[in-house]
């Protein structure tokens, strides 16, 4: 059985990694009940006995994550150590500083790329040494700030050129645009570039979509109705440890659990068996059709389970066909009115191939499929649900979908950017003789000058650091124009007639 | 004469699970329809063909189980051991760690050629506990990439190695719509392949054993183990003991072995026009039919029908066409069965689709990188779409 390891990078990629793991170590003990070290928890785990030595088989004695946990600085990664998940972290995986990267891709790529890049390379030979076959790396970040931005794509860098035929699944938390970080549109498009170039797939999650699915869950469990008490431990948003318990829970503790939930059920068919195994290399061979659209929109059913018996369970179609609905997405998109290049259907729990066909018969006349796919899905059946339901669905979609969210991440870019341009007109200006109209022109100029010279200055933040220049930007913008063009081109063939292709003429 | 089942990839270990244990069931059935003796013949017939004795007196499968991730193995070997009335030898199969995640390319160019001493290795060890060997069923499934990449591997090296044995490969295919994104394009490389080293290839389509299931056996909430079991019951009903010819008491010595390969005659062929598969036929036009009848009065069913001229291509007689056997002893406790096998038209309309939707995708070379990134070149499509175009055209034109 092949092995992962998990590679959390700043705040927000270790508080959703430390809940992920929290999870997995939930499941586990839910299926394993014997205690034995046994292929399923090997994939994300090893054991160790007293002294720290890996035992490969018999009796878990303490499981280590397989997990590199990287922080430049110290607050989330110490909460998880005095935490209830301190003893499956070894010391040994984590790497941590004081400064922060101040919000800034560059800090973090740049100057703690290359000041780290010895220890990191180190920590991961050290953690793909304990696996005896090692098949994918999952790198959890942000992408609007600096650590997880600059310096985990940094890191995926770094995986490509130290472990190139090892798979580097991303997923990607890209910020909304209410965001506090004002430089977040300059961090995000540098950080995509290296994503369209580094990673073989990634998985963009939007907070206003974990938002909106926790507030829908809030609705149904706060809502009075009788019969909808809801099974505690069927909540997708259920967070019971991991960090510290705060007695106010925050609302990132409910959203992170979507999100590793997310990576638990992706990873589910190639750790518990089932009758049609998918493994992870599976994914990117049947999602990928063309190697830089690699972006998976993903939606996770069924949110919860509901509590009383008597009601009967909600219908197994539903939980297919709210798989499709905008609100169940993982990103503010419409999968449905956008074009699919391919869709994968992962199902866990008591579900068989004809309930899978049943339902995407149903459902395939309303979802539009790109001509040469026309039946474009992948499914796979795990055995063993997860934790509370008895069933439920990930399902992945290579779709136009993301379009729309890199188009805005783009125009929130260039706002902040061609505002540079501007200034320079003032130099001008200045030297002509002003007349009272004039003057009251160039004053309203000056009130929004101030506003400009602001952004200039986070310009400057950015190219004040080692070998970061101008051109890192028009090439990042210039790479994230590309990706949405490959997405226009593939949109204006949406609901075109279907040409067959002329076959090979054969002489017999 | 024993046959070495290599049951390959997910597919194919789930269903040759199925086959041993539907045959060995068969076996041990007092229910036969025939006398006590005419029951220890069939038995002993079945165990020689399928099943080695070992010291514990269960009989031992003769199969070898190969997959390149552990998973699906383990539960194979425990579900046998568990039955208590067979498994499989300790030492029959070979696993690795990873999968070949459904590319065709890994399985062919990257595990094969890796893997390829001790997966012969292993299948020589089986083939010379054995005093005569009948031939190699191996079971696998186009549309992944063990089965369909590293079963296209093996068989060519089967054939290599064992140049006069009979090769048949039992090939699943896959359902229409999807169970992998890629199966069309897997399963142009596959078949094209199997073309060149196998003497025949016994199709079990995932569409139509799902209708029979949903149809015939009335089953609602239809798994993959309910298309197994069908899927075994048949194989069961062919290659279970027959007799040799009608009048004989002697069970066949090889229970896949007929003229199998049919070839057109070289002259007098009528002129040859295009014909499109989509064109209305009565029937589907047939070169071979092998019809399996057992259980009850199996000696008075009248067979006529088969050989009507109707269902022949013109250039064959009837009674060089259709074949025949008839056995006493009853089959899984049915009363009465039959079985037909059947090289005719019936599969050109899945092949055409199959062909159809490949190329559509390979003109907008969708996923082509991810074959070449393992050796797989665009030629290397282009001479399989080439062959499988040549076998539709021959079929159209029966």
């Amino acid at each position: 059985m092949a092995q992962s390891v998990v590679v959390q990078v700043g705040q927000c990629g270790n508080q959703i990694g430390c809940c992920f793991w929290d999870l997995a170590l939930r499941e586990h003990a839910s299926v394993n009940k014997k205690g034995i070290y046994d292929d399923a928890l090997k994939n994300f785990f090893r054991n160790v006995d007293t002294r720290g030595t890996g035992i490969s088989k018999g009796r878990i004695c303490s499981l280590k994550a397989r997990a590199v946990l990287i922080d430049m600085e110290e607050g989330v990664v110490n909460e998880i150590l005095q935490g209830p998940l301190k003893d499956v972290f070894d010391s040994k995986q984590l790497i941590t500083n004081v400064s922060g990267s101040g919000n800034n891709w560059a800090v973090g790529y740049k100057v703690f790329g290359s000041q780290y890049r010895d220890q990191i390379v180190e920590k991961l030979r050290q953690t793909a040494e304990h696996c005896d076959c090692l098949q994918c790396f999952f790198l959890i970040h942000s992408m609007g700030g600096g650590t997880g931005s600059g310096l985990g794509t940094f890191i995926l860098n770094v995986l490509e050129d130290e472990f190139p035929e090892v798979y580097r699944f991303v997923t990607s938390v890209f910020p909304s645009g209410e965001d506090d970080v004002i430089t977040s549109p300059y961090n995000s498009v540098l950080a995509m570039k290296e994503l369209n170039e580094h990673a073989d797939c990634v998985l963009p999650i939007e907070n206003e979509s974990l938002f909106d699915i926790v507030s829908k869950i809030n609705q149904m469990i706060n809502s009075g109705k009788p019969g909808t008490t809801v099974k505690q431990q069927s909540l997708v948003t259920l967070n019971e440890g991991g960090i510290k318990k705060k007695l106010d829970e925050k609302p990132f503790d409910k959203m992170n659990n979507i999100v590793a939930n997310l990576l638990l059920n992706l990873t589910s068919s190639s750790r518990f068996e089932g009758s049609l195994n998918m493994d992870l290399n599976e994914i990117s061979m049947n999602l990928v059709p063309f190697p830089q659209l690699h972006y998976l929109v993903s939606s996770l059913t069924p949110l919860y389970t509901l509590a009383d018996v008597n009601i009967p369970p909600r219908r197994l179609d539903q939980m297919f066909s709210d798989a499709f609905s905008k609100d169940y997405q993982l990103i503010q998109a419409d999968p449905k009115h956008s074009l699919y290049l391919a869709c994968a259907l992962l199902v866990r729990g008591n579900v068989q191939i004809s309930d899978i066909r049943r339902n995407i018969e149903r459902l395939k006349s309303s979802l539009h499929f790109v001509s040469w796919n026309q039946e474009g899905w992948k499914t796979s059946l795990c055995s063993v649900p997860p934790v509370g339901h008895s069933h439920s669905l990930l399902a992945l979609a290579n779709n136009t979908c993301v379009k729309p969210t890199f188009m805005e991440l783009k125009n929130r870019f260039l706002r902040l950017y061609k505002k540079k341009a501007c200034v320079f007109d003032i130099t001008s200006f200045m030297e002509r003789n002003l007349s009272v109209r004039s003057l009251l022109k160039f004053l309203s100029f000056l009130v929004c000058q101030a506003a400009l010279w602001e952004s200039l200055a986070h310009l400057h933040h950015y190219l004040q650091v080692d070998r970061m220049e101008d051109s890192c930007f028009t090439e990042a913008v210039s790479s994230l124009s590309s990706l949405i063009e490959k997405y226009n081109e593939l949109d204006v063939t949406k609901g075109l007639p279907i040409h067959e292709q002329v076959r090979l003429n054969i002489v017999i | 004469m024993s046959v070495v089942t290599v049951q390959l990839g997910q597919c194919g270990n789930q269903i040759g699970y199925e086959v041993f244990d539907t045959m060995c069931r068969d076996l041990h059935n007092t229910q036969g329809f025939c006398s006590k003796r005419e029951n220890e013949i069939y038995q002993a017939s079945c165990k020689e063909h399928f099943f080695n004795e070992d010291k514990s007196e269960v009989p031992v499968a003769r199969a070898l189980l190969i997959d390149m991730e552990p998973k699906v193995i383990s539960q194979t070997l425990l579900k046998a051991a568990h039955s208590g009335r067979w498994k499989y030898g300790q030492h029959s199969h070979f696993c690795q760690r990873q999968g070949s995640g459904n590319n065709w390319a890994y399985g062919y160019s990257v595990h094969g050629p890796k893997h390829e001493e001790s997966i012969m290795n292993l299948i020589q060890r089986e083939v010379e506990e054995y005093d005569s060997l009948s031939g190699f069923s191996i079971i696998m499934s186009m549309a992944g990439g063990t089965g369909s990449g590293l079963g296209a591997f093996l068989t060519q090296n089967l054939r290599d190695a064992y140049p006069n044995s009979f090769i048949m490969n039992q090939v699943i295919w896959p359902y229409g719509t999807g169970e992998v994104i890629v199966q069309n394009y897997n399963s142009v490389l596959t078949l094209s392949h199997l073309y060149r080293s196998s003497d025949a290839l016994l199709v079990h389509e995932n569409d139509v054993v799902h209708k029979i299931c949903a149809k015939l056996m009335n089953i609602k909430q239809i798994s993959f183990r309910d298309v197994n079991q069908v899927i075994a019951h048949q194989l069961g009903s062919v290659f279970q003991p027959t007799y040799s010819s009608e009048d004989s008491f002697q069970y066949r010595r090889n229970p896949l072995g007929i003229d199998w390969q049919v070839r057109p005659p070289l002259s007098g062929l009528p002129a040859l026009e295009k014909v499109s598969p989509n064109k209305e036929l009565r029937f589907n036009t047939s070169i071979a039919n092998l019809l399996i009848l057992r259980g009850k009065d199996v000696h008075s069913a009248d067979t006529g029908g088969f050989k009507d001229p109707a269902l022949y291509t013109s250039w064959l007689q009837p009674s060089d066409a259709f074949c025949e056997w008839r056995t006493h002893r009853a089959f899984n406790k049915y009363e009465k069965s039959a079985a037909l096998v059947s090289n005719s038209q019936f599969l050109l309309k899945p092949l055409d689709t199959i062909v159809g939707k490949a190329w559509n995708m390979f003109a907008s070379k969708a996923y082509v990188h991810q074959y070449t990134k393992f050796g797989i070149e665009e030629e290397d499509f282009l001479d399989s779409f080439t062959v499988l175009e040549q076998i539709v055209a021959s079929y159209c034109n029966l």
